[in-house]
């Protein structure tokens, strides 16, 4: 479970792995593991830390998929979009967790339970179609399993 | 005490292998039998995940694929000696998917205890670096240089040679950086053996490391593998107390220390300069070569970038000499590739073997066509950036150069099947979206064509102008193939192109209609 976001909390994150050598990544992983996101407010601070610009930290930040700003809902649900899985009919599967869902890929269900994530292959592809919830890896999923699925993690 | 063996590679959890664990657990409590489950890697054959295999007098025995509504009556029928069942495999090493492999990397996967270095060593690991270190530096890369062992990423450059750059190149520090990006759809041999042998990836960059005086090692791993992370966290945590790694390994005087950093969902970052931007905390820009990253790597050192694949295949070369890789294979594609089966076919999984085996048999024999039992349309071989090639060349050798001539490449080795149901504009399509996601932005045939290439091939599906259309989408990908920095705008031109040649009657379905 991750926790809200205090000044105190992300400055004892960032110390502590600030002395990594090349501690950026790090740092973004660690405040994303503890808060859910690396919030706007962790920027500046961040920046210190590392002795750089706001924008470069921004940068990074942008041009890495796995990073939120925002928090996401109480599961993450990760379904691969890519070629094994589209092959075994990922577009319906991605289509049935979108409509169950009530979102697009990239939000969060309007109950706050699932954020419905695209990713491009987890290495399933002998067991596609397939997704991570939480971490936790699924294969062979049907329109059916997928439902049931989501259902349990909306409990 | 009866031993059972139980995988816990991704892939075997994704379809139920803890929980099939945890039911032999608690029904082998409830019948009072002594049972010894032990957690392996997987052997790779997908389709029968999760398969089981019990230790008996004649080998270990397979079962599988094994549901947790099957685990009562796989104890009636007696399997802890090898009883007979619907789910019966027989003896795994006979099982014809496996028996007809030549399983030099993949030697151990499916069988030990990944976290076990007891096992490790008691199943020949460790024997390359004994060897290793009595050859020295020089010797090693001599080794690699002789058995003809070509990158297993996707582009295929000698290792050797790019071991004796590094080793020539001066500087304070040298690394190793493997990488563990493993980007490519399609492909999962990276993740099998991170999570099912990881000492032997240890092991591969600790002789690396002696071979071209680097001291420092990193495994740059991609954030979707989580279980692979956890695995490996331990693994190198093992190693460093039982001395493979630290201040003089095994006792030699050499020090070879690694860490693990993680990615962050970003493709490109599995291109080498691009992942030593990551490592070195900024964005994933490509940086333009020269200079190599032998040259100037990470943080403007020397530094051997592999995959880890390519480092894997080091330990046993160097156990069993140049000459014994050198010998599988053909043409100058040498030694074994581990394919790797997906998508829809009825036996996906990995199968190792020496280059050389036709797409055809790879295809229908080895994976059996389809899961869905229709015809097979399309292959796309080497990942998102691989082309899509027809039954019509299908004998096509599972070769780099081969590959090569027909507008293709083997890449880390990702087979992908279709069924008839394909919709190959779609396919083509989603190849240009996909490099406009990932595009790192640096140049422009990329950043600009993949928009530009992903718009007009949704105008093709449209039906508008279709003819004229084709043509921008073929003069685009001209100037992407020629005019990017490096080979996701590069090489995108291969599936498009491919689907476009090889499948035109999908680009002209509107029309048709
Ligand atoms: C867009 C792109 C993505 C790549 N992704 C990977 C990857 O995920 N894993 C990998 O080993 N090589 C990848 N490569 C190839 C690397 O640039 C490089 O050739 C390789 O790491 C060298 O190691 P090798 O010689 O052992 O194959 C990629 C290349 C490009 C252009
Ligand atoms: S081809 Fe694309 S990914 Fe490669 S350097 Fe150019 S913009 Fe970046
Ligand atoms: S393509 Fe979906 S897991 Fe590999």
């Amino acid at each position: 479970m991750t926790e809200p976001w205090t000044k105190d909390r992300g400055l004892e994150v960032i110390r502590a792995h600030q002395h990594i050598e090349a501690a950026t990544l790090p740092i973004l992983h660690a405040l994303q593991d503890a808060f859910g996101c690396v919030p706007e407010e962790a920027i500046p601070l961040i920046a210190d830390a590392l002795n750089i610009s706001r924008a470069e930290v921004h940068g990074v930040i942008s041009f890495y998929h796995e990073f939120r700003s925002k928090p996401p809902g109480r599961h993450v649900l990760k379904l691969c979009r890519a070629e094994a899985c589209q092959a075994m009919g990922g577009d319906i599967l991605a289509t049935a967790a979108e409509a169950k869902l009530s979102v697009h890929f990239g939000e969060t269900s309007p109950d706050g339970a699932v954020t419905l994530e695209p990713v491009y292959c987890l290495g399933l592809c002998a067991c596609a179609p397939s997704a991570l919830l939480d971490g936790k890896p699924l294969g062979r999923l049907d329109r059916e399993r997928l439902e049931r699925i989501i259902e349990g993690a909306a409990r | 005490m009866t031993r059972i063996y139980i995988p816990c590679d991704s892939g075997a959890l994704a379809v139920g292998a803890d929980e099939v664990a945890a039911a032999f657990e608690s029904a082998a409590r409830r019948r009072q039998i002594p049972l010894d489950i032990v957690r392996t890697g997987s052997r790779g054959l997908y389709w029968l995940e999760p398969m089981l295999e019990v230790e008996t007098a004649k080998g270990r025995i397979a079962y599988g694929p094994v549901a947790i509504a099957d685990v009562e009556s796989l104890l009636d029928s007696g399997i802890l000696s090898g009883g007979v069942h619907r789910l019966r495999l027989g003896v795994a090493e006979e099982i014809p998917f496996l028996k007809r492999q030549t399983r030099l990397t993949f030697a151990r996967c499916g069988i030990v205890q990944p976290l076990s270095i007891e096992d490790y060593r008691a199943h020949g690991g460790t024997a390359g670096l004994r060897r290793a270190l009595a050859m020295g530096p020089a010797g090693i890369v001599e080794e690699i240089v002789q058995s003809g062992l070509r990158g297993r990423g996707g582009a295929g450059f000698p290792t050797g040679i790019k071991w004796k750059t590094a080793r020539e190149a001066e500087g304070a520090q040298k690394y190793i950086v493997c990488n563990a990006d493993e980007g490519d759809s399609g492909t999962y041999a990276d993740r099998m053996i991170m999570e099912g042998d990881p000492f032997l990836l240890i092991e591969g960059m600790v002789i690396a490391g002696i071979a071209v005086g680097a001291t420092r090692g990193y495994i740059y791993l991609r954030s979707e593998y989580p279980h692979a992370r956890r695995i490996l966290v331990a693994a190198i945590a093992a190693a460093q107390r039982a001395n493979l790694l630290g201040k003089s390994v095994a006792g030699s005087g050499f020090d070879f220390g690694i860490e693990l950093c993680v990615g962050a969902g970003a493709y490109v970052c599995g291109e080498e300069t691009s992942l030593l931007e990551s490592l070195e905390g900024r964005r994933g820009m490509v940086r333009a070569k020269p200079p190599l990253p032998a040259h100037h790597g990470l943080f403007g050192m020397p530094t051997v970038v592999n995959n880890v694949i390519s480092l894997a295949s080091v330990p046993s070369i160097v156990e069993r000499g140049a000459t014994f890789y050198r010998d599988f294979g053909m043409g100058r594609s040498r030694g074994t590739m581990p394919i790797q089966l997906g998508g829809n076919v009825r036996h996906p999984g990995l199968f190792e073997a020496g280059f050389g085996l036709t797409l055809g048999e790879i295809v229908d024999d080895i994976g059996g066509g389809t899961a869905s039992g229709r015809p097979v349309r399309a292959v796309q071989v080497g990942g998102p950036l691989g082309a899509y090639f027809p039954r019509a060349l299908f004998d096509t050798p599972f070769d780099y150069e081969a590959f090569a001539a027909h507008d293709g490449m083997i890449g880390h080795g990702g087979v992908v099947v279709f069924d008839d149901t394909v919709d190959m504009a779609r396919q083509a399509h989603f190849a240009m979206e996909f490099c406009a996601l990932e595009s790192c932005g640096k140049c422009t045939p990329c950043r600009i064509g993949a928009v530009r290439g992903a718009e007009t091939i949704a105008r093709i599906r449209k039906g508008e102008r279709i003819a004229e259309n084709l043509m921008l989408v073929e003069d685009l990908c001209n100037t992407m193939k020629y005019g990017s920095l490096c080979a996701l705008g590069g090489a995108v031109p291969y599936p498009v192109m491919s689907a476009i040649r090889h499948f035109p009657e999908d680009f002209r379905r509107v029309a048709a209609e």
